[in-house]
């Protein structure tokens, strides 16, 4: 606590000045399922990215071209949404810790 | 309010009701954003604004919404631009309002809204107590109250004054009596448009506006680590403001030639009782005082302008060497010590050397009449206080049917 800093050095008002720090708080921690990319059945649709609710399919670019899609561990919540709309079954939910 | 002599411009003389006072201030504040939901008796204000933004007399966008909490939802994230923003309302429209009050004083926005006070329902009522806005008291909004249609039309101005004042940025209410003055034809005088403007303060007062060139983040999460940090910070800005707010009328004074204070004291320099309330009673209240006073008994009429911030130390000071305080609320605390306005003053005088005794009046509430017959009464059951030593009940009603 006392690390942080007191109530007269923090902006009114709590308005977040510094834009996209939301990417510091490690949402990852929530997560009880954890999506499992099968990188030999996945064909870089890209559905998965443009349902993820928290941007967390890291989609990795060789020359411009999607090359690879992963899984922002990070961040992902577990919620299981990439695993449903992916229409190869590329994605399972595995339990965490397993 | 006390009016001083001096050098002034000539004053506009108009007849305006309360609703259409509040309009008139407002269009001279130059406001760019108003946006409001009608409801009785304060639909008149934001009808006057929107013929006003219509007829090209106000340049502002006036935001039609389908509810209260839209309307200071919008009002709110408007200011966070850094616009001077309005809007107003009554009753049911301020408990629709509830959510957001408490995000707009949290977010430093310095909304005005004029609330004519109206009792809040069941059964459903039109008429003026003070139920809605007592109840709204910790929201963290300052909170000025009218005693007749001049002071709901001067105290618009000072609520912007003393809103954007950057050591404050807290929204602040306008409160005036339902009816009786929102609805009833004064003399008023109004001031000059440049004064006005050069009253306020420059436009864009709010510090981090929402500027695209500068992505901020407005409303984050904020838990245990952060949280009530905040809250000493609104905590802080309200104290700012008990410094803040006399000076505002001090300045108001000079463009205006009206004195205002945290409150108005009538006859308390030589008296043993007296009595403190908000709003249009004050008048009723002081006529029945000066008669008082003529027939020998020393009681004195205090009516309170700013009830939040709560001006402790000043009334405690102006009111130690009474025998007997009464405090008159219009509205009730279901279940509590007394009325609000009652439990502050009271527990205001707990650690204070002297401490007179102090009873509760509960009076007016959906409207009811208080007669100068009511009023007499009240100062009479002050004066027995004082002559006996004792409060007979902590809270008496007046005015009700047995």
């Amino acid at each position: 606590m006392s690390s942080k800093p007191g109530w007269r050095e923090i902006p009114i008002g709590a308005v977040l000045l510094e834009p996209g720090s939301s990417v510091k708080v490690r949402t990852g921690d929530w997560r009880t399922f954890k999506p499992i990319i099968d990188q030999s059945k996945c064909i870089r649709c890209l559905l998965c990215w443009i349902y993820c609710p928290d941007a967390s399919i890291k989609v990795m670019d060789v020359n411009g071209k999607v090359d690879r899609v992963e899984i922002d561990y990070e961040h992902c919540k577990g919620c299981g949404i990439c695993e449903r709309v992916c229409p190869r079954n590329a994605i399972t939910m595995k339990p965490e810790g397993e | 309010m006390t009016v001083s002599s001096g050098e002034l411009k000539k004053a506009r003389i108009v007849g305006l009701t309360g609703d259409e006072a509040v309009a008139q201030a407002v269009k001279q504040c130059d406001v760019d954003v108003i946006s409001a939901y009608p409801i009785t008796p304060q639909t008149i204000i934001v009808e006057r604004l929107s013929e006003f933004v219509a007829n090209g007399e106000l340049d502002a966008e006036f935001v039609p919404v389908e509810s209260e909490h839209s309307a200071l939802s919008v009002v709110t994230s408007s200011a966070l631009t850094g616009a001077r923003v309005f809007t107003a309302t009554s009753s049911q429209g301020l408990a629709l309002m509830y959510e957001i009050l408490y995000i707009t004083s949290a977010l430093r926005t310095p909304v005005v809204m004029a609330i004519v006070n109206r009792a809040l329902s069941a059964p459903i009522n039109i008429h003026c107590d003070h139920s809605d806005t007592l109840g709204a008291r910790d929201s963290g909004w300052i909170q000025l109250y009218g005693e007749n249609v001049q002071e709901a039309y001067d105290l618009i101005f000072q609520a912007y004054k003393i809103a954007e004042n950057r050591n404050v940025l807290l929204p602040v209410m306008v409160c005036l009596d339902g009816f009786t003055l929102s609805h009833t034809l004064e003399r008023v005088e109004l001031i000059d448009d440049q004064d006005a403007l050069s009253y306020l303060p420059k436009k864009l007062c709010y510090p981090f506006p929402i500027n695209p060139e500068r992505p901020a983040t407005y409303g984050p999460l904020a838990l245990t680590d952060f949280y009530f940090e905040f809250k000493v910070q609104q905590a802080e800005a309200m104290r700012q403001a008990l410094s803040v707010i006399p000076q505002a009328m001090r300045e108001y004074e000079k463009i205006s030639g009206r004195h205002y204070y945290f409150f108005d004291a009538y006859g308390l320099e030589d008296a043993d009782v007296a009595v403190v309330c908000l709003g249009s009673a004050s008048g009723t209240m002081r006529y029945i005082a000066r008669e008082l006073r003529k027939e020998g008994h020393k009681v004195a009429l205090v009516k309170l302008t700013v009830y939040r911030p709560f001006p402790t130390e000043e009334l405690v000071s102006a009111l130690e060497d009474m025998k007997a305080i009464i405090a008159m609320d219009r509205s009730l605390s279901f279940g509590a010590v007394g009325g609000p306005l009652f439990e502050d003053l009271r527990s205001a005088f707990y650690d204070h050397e002297k401490r007179p005794l102090i009873g509760c009046i509960v009076y007016g509430l959906g409207g009811r009449d208080l007669t100068p017959s009511d009023a007499r009464s009240i100062f009479k059951y002050g004066l027995e206080i004082a002559k006996t030593g004792m409060v007979p009940e902590r809270v008496k009603f007046v005015g009700v049917r047995e």
